[in-house]
């Protein structure tokens, strides 16, 4: 007998298993309502999870899209918190600043910025959109190359000349499906040759859409369009992702001192660094899924207790089943056992059914919404774990009571 | 009687020692502040081997007594020797091990699980005594064929008739060799002629495996069966 001991041992887990999977099948609506709580605690775990990984992932994207370890100098008081006169309406910055920028450790190069919106004709069609002047480093800074054509230059930055490139949306507004390249259009009445396209960049995190834009020289800009000295902002690329931190102090002490701000003078203008910003924005989405998922997990916690409950029905109403068995030699032990299989195999099954449920959602949201989410294995394998927990948890209490019960009493039970 | 020592019994050898002994044992239920005697000291000892039939009028006490004799009731006063061994101080889990090792019950009611298929309620102590897979599938079923039911062991205790049901107790109390059969009212439910079939298979068992044989019966010829016959008259043996 004793021969086969390991053998058997084995085999009683597999029997205990089948003995609960059917006691469970022979009830099959009250099973599936019990797990209920389960499934969909499971299932909204899954989606949130999936939904919190799609935003950061599209954050990631959208941090990768902004360019490459960019700060964003604005002028304004940094100690007042922002802007407080509106974007770039302080004339504190120049392109000399921009040149004097470029020559700092951390810098690997920059742009000085000035946008406005105007209307641009082609022929017949005319569309207002942003008109951007640039340096020729734009194309580096923002990670952002052009599709057909060529970027203008650093000598045509030098002498202002009277060229543009296109983004895609303002392409299509203008020229449909035309090539715009070679083009003459008027911005602003001065006529600039289109010598090149942008590849398209989509909307950014604001919504706005990128690609609505036309890139000239900053020098053509000001002197020709806006008429002025400053420039709205200047793009910086620092050398590397740790250089950022040094860039913006350099940057700081730099530019008070080529304003003459006096020590206890506040700057008048301030250093954004954008991956900073992108980072705590993806921060903010994960505390946004945690508080997500633990209202799931609380929904988990609420299908334990009907489990709980539909257990303590089943132990009353297999009161004379418990006693037939502790009369033939089942001790407390095989009892419990046998209660707390059945429960952790029910609330298990519903975790797998709640996995199943949390694919589908989050498969549905990624069809009908701009958002791809995205399931890893990692909260599979947790809710999966936590669900068999929840199973032995809240099956301890009705396994434990069907153990400590008298045979005799039991047995009488009709 | 038998001599053969299939069932070793730890003391059961050295002495003169009967397999039960019952000293003075009583019990008492109590419903809220009224207190039922329902045995009063009683004494008993029964050898290894005997055929004992309990007889006495309802609510006399005999199954109250055979609950106490199959382990399964402790009594409120006296002491129970089983093999020379006092149980009364045993713990729960302990009593369960002598049930699955050394008791056969045969109950009043069929008490068969219906969930579980006729095999699966007859493998049922084996399962409990460590007992799986194979083996414990083949010995059910040589216990099934003992009563005469091997082809029915896939059905359903509901889906087989009363007399079948009480065969199959039977096959379920006999399946782990139990030195020990005790049967409350095993052919009541049954015709004479089922009925002379069930004695005649416990005398079977009596006689080939030297199985100590208690039976709890309201009738006169199958009492007749028993070597032995104990009257139980308002908790006492008359
Ligand atoms: N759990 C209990 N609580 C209270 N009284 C009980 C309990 N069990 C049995 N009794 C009482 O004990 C007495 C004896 O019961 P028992 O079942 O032993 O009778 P019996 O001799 O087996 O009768 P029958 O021949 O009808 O089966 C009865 O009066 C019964 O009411
Ligand atoms: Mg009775």
């Amino acid at each position: 007998m004793g021969t086969k001991k390991q053998n058997k041992v084995k085999f009683a887990f597999l029997l205990d298993l089948e003995s609960a999977y059917k006691t469970l099948l022979r009830n099959k609506i009250r099973s599936l309502l019990t797990i209920l709580g389960i499934i969909i605690g499971v299932g909204s775990v899954i989606a949130t999870v999936s939904i919190g990984q799609g935003a950061s992932k599209a954050i990631q994207n959208s941090i990768n899209s902004m360019g490459s370890n960019m700060l964003v100098i604005l002028p304004g008081s940094s100690s007042l918190g922002g802007i407080r006169s509106g974007f770039g309406v302080l004339p504190t910055l120049t392109l000399n600043d921009a040149y004097a920028i470029r020559t700092l450790q951390a810098v690997k190069t920059d742009s000085g910025m000035l946008g406005m919106s105007q209307q641009v004709i082609w022929r017949g069609n005319n569309w207002t959109t942003l008109i951007n002047g640039a340096n020729s480093t734009f194309t580096e800074i923002r990670k952002w190359p052009v599709a057909r054509g060529v970027f203008f230059n650093r000598q045509q930055v030098v002498s202002a000349a009277n060229v543009a490139v296109i983004g895609n949306t303002a392409a299509t507004e203008l020229f449909g499906l035309i090539s715009p390249i070679g083009h003459i259009i008027l911005i602003h009445s001065i006529p600039f040759t289109v010598i090149g396209e942008l590849t398209v960049k989509g909307f950014n995190a604001f919504g706005q859409d990128q690609d609505d834009v036309v890139v000239i020289p900053i020098t053509t800009m000001m002197e020709k369009i806006a008429g002025t000295t400053w420039v709205h902002a200047i793009m910086v690329s620092a050398k590397t992702q740790k250089d950022t931190v040094l860039a913006q102090s350099e940057i700081t002490a730099l530019l008070r001192q080529r304003h003459h701000i006096p020590l206890h003078k506040p700057s008048d203008f301030f250093v954004r660094n954008l991956t900073e910003i992108a980072q705590a924005a993806n921060s903010s989405a994960a505390t946004f899924t945690i508080l997500l998922a633990s209202i799931a997990a609380v929904s988990l916690l609420v299908g334990g207790i009907g489990i709980m409950n539909i257990m303590l029905v089943s132990v009353t109403e297999r009161t004379k089943e418990i006693g037939i068995r502790m009369a033939i030699g089942a001790k407390k032990s095989d009892i419990l056992k046998q209660f707390l299989i059945e429960s952790s195999v029910l609330s298990l099954f519903g975790g797998i059914l709640g996995v199943g449920l949390g694919f589908a959602i989050s498969s549905a949201i990624s069809s009908f919404s701009p958002l791809k989410t995205i399931v890893t294995t990692e909260p599979i394998i947790i809710s999966l774990v936590f669900s068999l927990c929840v199973g032995i948890f809240f099956g301890f209490y009705p396994a434990f009571k069907a153990s400590r019960m008298n045979p005799v009493e039991a047995l009488r039970y009709e | 009687m038998n001599t053969g020592n299939d069932y070793d019994i730890n003391n059961s050898r050295n002495s003169g020692e009967p397999l039960i002994r019952l000293e003075n044992i009583g019990m008492i239920y109590k419903i809220g502040d009224i207190s039922y005697e329902v045995l009063k000291k009683i004494n008993l000892l029964i050898n290894k081997g005997e055929f004992v039939s309990v007889m006495g009028a309802s609510g006399s006490g005999k199954s109250t007594l055979m609950n106490i004799l199959g382990c399964l009731d402790k009594s409120t006063s006296g002491s129970y020797f089983l093999e020379g061994k006092d149980v009364s101080g045993l713990t729960s889990d302990e009593l369960a091990e002598i049930r699955n090792k050394k008791i056969g019950f045969v109950f009043q009611g069929f008490n068969l699980i219906q969930r579980l298929s006729i095999l699966e309620n007859v493998m049922l102590p084996l399962y409990y005594a460590g007992l799986h897979s194979k083996d414990a599938e083949k010995m059910a079923f040589e216990s099934l064929k003992l009563v005469d039911l091997f082809e029915k062991g896939n059905k359903f205790p509901n889906q087989i008739s009363g007399g079948e049901q009480q065969r199959v107790a039977i096959a379920r109390a006999i399946v782990n060799d139990a030195p020990i059969i005790m049967a409350d009212e095993p052919t009541g439910n049954l015709d004479s002629v089922r009925g002379a079939d069930v004695m005649k298979f416990f005398e079977k068992i009596n006689g080939e495996r030297g199985a100590t044989i208690i039976l709890v019966t309201h009738d006169k010829n199958v009492a007749g069966y028993a070597r032995r016959l104990i009257t139980v008259k308002d908790g006492e043996i008359v």
